[in-house]
């Protein structure tokens, strides 16, 4: 008994070593601030699902990044913003030494975390969330809203309808539907611009969290009769939209949402009410990726995968970890090459390295991920580096892609992001950098 | 006008659906005088069963019993392990152990079911009725109206089981005083499990309800949000009050969502909206100035 007890402290002080324990220098350390549990689990799950076995494919086929192993620690935010921060805190360390950028899926913990992640040096990824005036690297050193922003998004959604209508869009009445949250206020101001521009009617309907009630929002879009409704949902507002506008009788292929409206877990429980809708979308779903192929047979093959469901694998959710995945690792191996190839690269340096991404096309095929992502090409004045999305139809099984990438308009977007940096750097006392300088 | 009624009766019936869910929470608080936080769980945990079942090539009919069983097995173990170590303790005691139980349910039901969200075809259409959508022009969704049949259907079930029932009436003197009520031989453990049971039960037509119009997911444990002013505005303890309570919520929050904003915005400027989240907390904060007890619950008085 005596023994038992003692052997019970040694036991909690070397697990607490181990957790304590440092990231040995020829490994390359990923903080993963992700979420599996909780209201969105079912997206966690797909998303990091995605991401980690990215990670353990590079592990596998090329033995980490130039013979950089690449390892990695889970913590679950359980996509609360208070948890998100305390996972953050935990894991910085760690992240000292080496680290790859960190990516926590929720616009509500990216923001809690800009201004800390510039003071650690640890870059922080918001993949089409986030706070989207971060485009403007010379405000945002350490923030990457990369590959596109709600913004561009809108405005490729517009486009689309633009182009597909063939009569373009004056005098055409678009609603816009949104979660009433700093996610769906953000394109605000680029579709009242896009309006002005285009000369179309723009009514905007705010839906309270979380979204499970939409009769009266919907009774009014029926009032109004809009020729679309431009969708910004997230969770479980967005079956509810599907099945509220089928309700009214409002045609599903009138209807597009933002990406994150725009997955397998949106439509499937909606059953028949989601056929036709139409979402964007940064990535494209699928097994006939062949990357998305190979990591089946390789990660799964060896038993190593990271989902418990092997369904989810090809879905939008599944290929958009992945996709970020990709990017963080080639983000590794460009600073590599700037600070020394074949060793781990610090928080600093791959900084650097996703203010200069290049990731082509035929980059994109060497690893077997053409199409799944558009080109990237960042700068410091550029951190989203894409602005493109295609628009994808839900055929009432599978997403089918109905566009080839759309730009949205960036003369008009861009500068908007400018101002808000601007005016973001004024409040903060913040001196920008200037971009002209940066090598 | 046609506008108005349009949003009116919809507002009505989004109400069913609420009542639905606070009908649970009455049971719960009639028994045991206390809230039941874990009523939005069990919500999820029904539905949650019943897809489950579904997916292990159950039939529709088969996965609602076994989902049944499920809850009445829930409520046992509630009474069992939970509810039994407290009999005797100040409400707030129960209430806590009720929170750490919807944190349990919340954990364990996706851990067993899996935690994607999930279609749920009860074979009812949520589009509109068309004979009355040509004659008045107006959205009546046949999904709607069949759950307001099933809420009227339970009320009028319930509250008869409480008026006329020996176990209704047991069910009532145990609310009112468990210690008293022990002491004149009123079975408190066989009451709470036997209520526990019926939540259970209440639970699963309103994750039915609510899965099949919204999906099967954790969100379903947010349709407690909307009870809490239903029963504020009802009354904790009355059934029909759970009902007339609903409704309320429902037609004034639909018709605050539309009529209010444009005064809002010609007042404050800027764009309004999306008041559905906190209108029917203001309005419950209204009824618990002007009558706390609510609309059909039952005056406390003490003895001083």
């Amino acid at each position: 008994m005596f023994k038992h007890r003692k052997s019970v402290p040694t036991a909690a002080i070397s697990i607490a070593l181990l957790a304590q324990g440092a990231i040995a220098a020829e490994e390359q350390f990923f903080p993963v601030l992700s979420y599996r549990v909780g209201p969105y689990g079912a997206n966690g799950q797909s998303f990091f699902g995605g991401f980690v076995d990215y990670l353990t494919y590079v592990n596998l086929k090329e033995n980490g990044v130039n013979g950089v192993k690449i390892v990695w620690e889970e913590c679950e935010t359980e996509y609360n913003n208070a948890k998100g921060i305390e996972c953050y805190e935990r894991l910085k360390d760690k992240a000292k030494v080496s680290t790859g950028p960190i990516h926590t899926m929720s616009t509500g913990v990216a923001y809690a975390l800009i201004d800390k992640s510039k003071e650690d040096k640890i870059p922080l990824a918001m993949m089409g969330y986030g706070r989207t005036d971060a485009v403007d690297g010379s405000v945002f050193p350490y923030a990457f809203p990369l590959v596109t922003t709600y913004q561009m998004q809108a405005s490729a959604i517009l486009r689309f309808i633009k182009e597909r209508g063939k009569g373009g869009l004056e005098g055409k009445k678009i609603v816009y539907l949104y979660h009433d949250s700093a996610y769906g206020k953000e394109p605000i101001v680029a579709l009242q611009e896009e309006a002005k521009l285009n000369k179309f009617e723009l009514t905007l309907i705010p839906v309270a969290h979380p979204g499970n009630e939409q009769g009266a929002q919907w009774l009014k879009i029926r009032q109004e009769n809009p020729d679309y409704v431009v969708f910004w949902g997230w969770g479980v507002m967005n079956q509810t939209a599907l099945k509220a506008a089928q309700k009214v009788g409002f045609s599903r292929d009138k209807m597009i949402g933002s990406w994150w409206a725009g997955s397998e877990e949106d439509t499937v429980p909606a059953g028949d009410a989601a056929k036709g809708y139409m979402a964007a979308t940064w990535n494209v779903a699928g097994k006939d990726v062949p990357l998305i192929a190979d990591i089946e047979k390789v990660v799964y093959g060896a038993g190593k995968g990271n989902l418990q469901d092997t369904s989810k694998i090809g879905t939008i959710l599944y290929n958009r970890g992945v996709s970020a995945a990709v990017l963080s690792v080639e983000a590794t191996r460009k600073a590599q090459e700037k600070y020394g190839k074949g060793k781990p690269v610090n928080g600093e340096q791959v900084r650097w390295a996703m203010e200069n991404l290049d990731i082509t096309d035929a980059r994109l095929k060497e690893i077997g991920a053409t199409n799944l992502l558009p080109q990237i090409k960042t700068s410091c004045t550029d951190h989203e580096g894409s602005g493109k999305v295609k628009i994808q139809q839900w055929d009432g099984a599978k997403w089918i892609p109905v566009s080839g990438w759309i730009e949205g308009n960036k003369g008009l977007i861009h500068p908007l992001f400018q101002a808000s940096a601007k005016q973001y750097a004024t409040e903060k006392g913040i001196a920008p950098r200037d971009c002209s300088k940066e090598k | 006008m046609q506008f108005f009624m349009e949003v009116l009766i919809g507002g009505l019936l989004s109400g069913v659906m609420y009542a639905l869910v606070a009908l649970g929470f009455v049971l719960i608080y009639k028994a045991s005088g206390v809230f039941n936080f874990a009523q939005g769980a069990m919500v999820y945990l029904a539905a949650l069963s019943v897809v489950g079942c579904m997916e292990k090539g159950a039939p529709l009919w088969l996965a609602i019993i076994l989902a049944f069983a499920i809850m009445t097995l829930f409520g046992i173990a509630t009474e069992k392990f939970v509810l039994r170590k407290l009999v005797n303790q100040p409400p707030i005691a129960l209430f806590m152990a009720t929170i750490g139980l919807a944190f349990f349910i919340e954990g364990l039901a996706p851990m067993v079911f899996g935690s994607a969200p999930r279609a749920l075809d009860l074979g009812i259409v949520d589009e509109p009725i068309p004979a009355i959508l040509d004659a008045w022009g107006i959205v009546i969704s046949k999904f709607d109206l069949v759950a307001a049949g099933v809420a009227a259907l339970l009320v009028t079930t319930l509250a008869l089981f409480f008026q006329y029932t020996r176990i209704g009436r047991a069910l009532r003197a145990v609310a009112d005083d468990h210690q008293a009520a022990l002491s004149i031989g009123i079975p408190l453990q066989h009451i709470w499990a036997i209520v526990w049971g019926i939540a259970g039960f209440v639970a699963l037509v309103a994750g039915l309800m609510w899965g099949a119009r919204n999906g099967v997911q954790f969100a379903l444990t947010f349709t407690a949000l909307k009870a809490l002013p239903v029963l504020i505005i009802g009354g904790f303890t009355s059934v029909p009050g759970a009902i007339v309570g609903g409704l309320l919520i429902g037609a004034s929050e639909k018709l605050a969502e539309i009529y209010l904003p444009p005064v809002m915005q010609s007042l404050f400027g800027g764009n309004f909206g999306g008041i559905e989240g906190w209108f029917p907390y203001v309005l419950a904060l209204f009824f618990l100035l002007v009558r706390p007890e609510g609309l059909f619950g039952e005056k406390h008085i003490d003895r001083v």
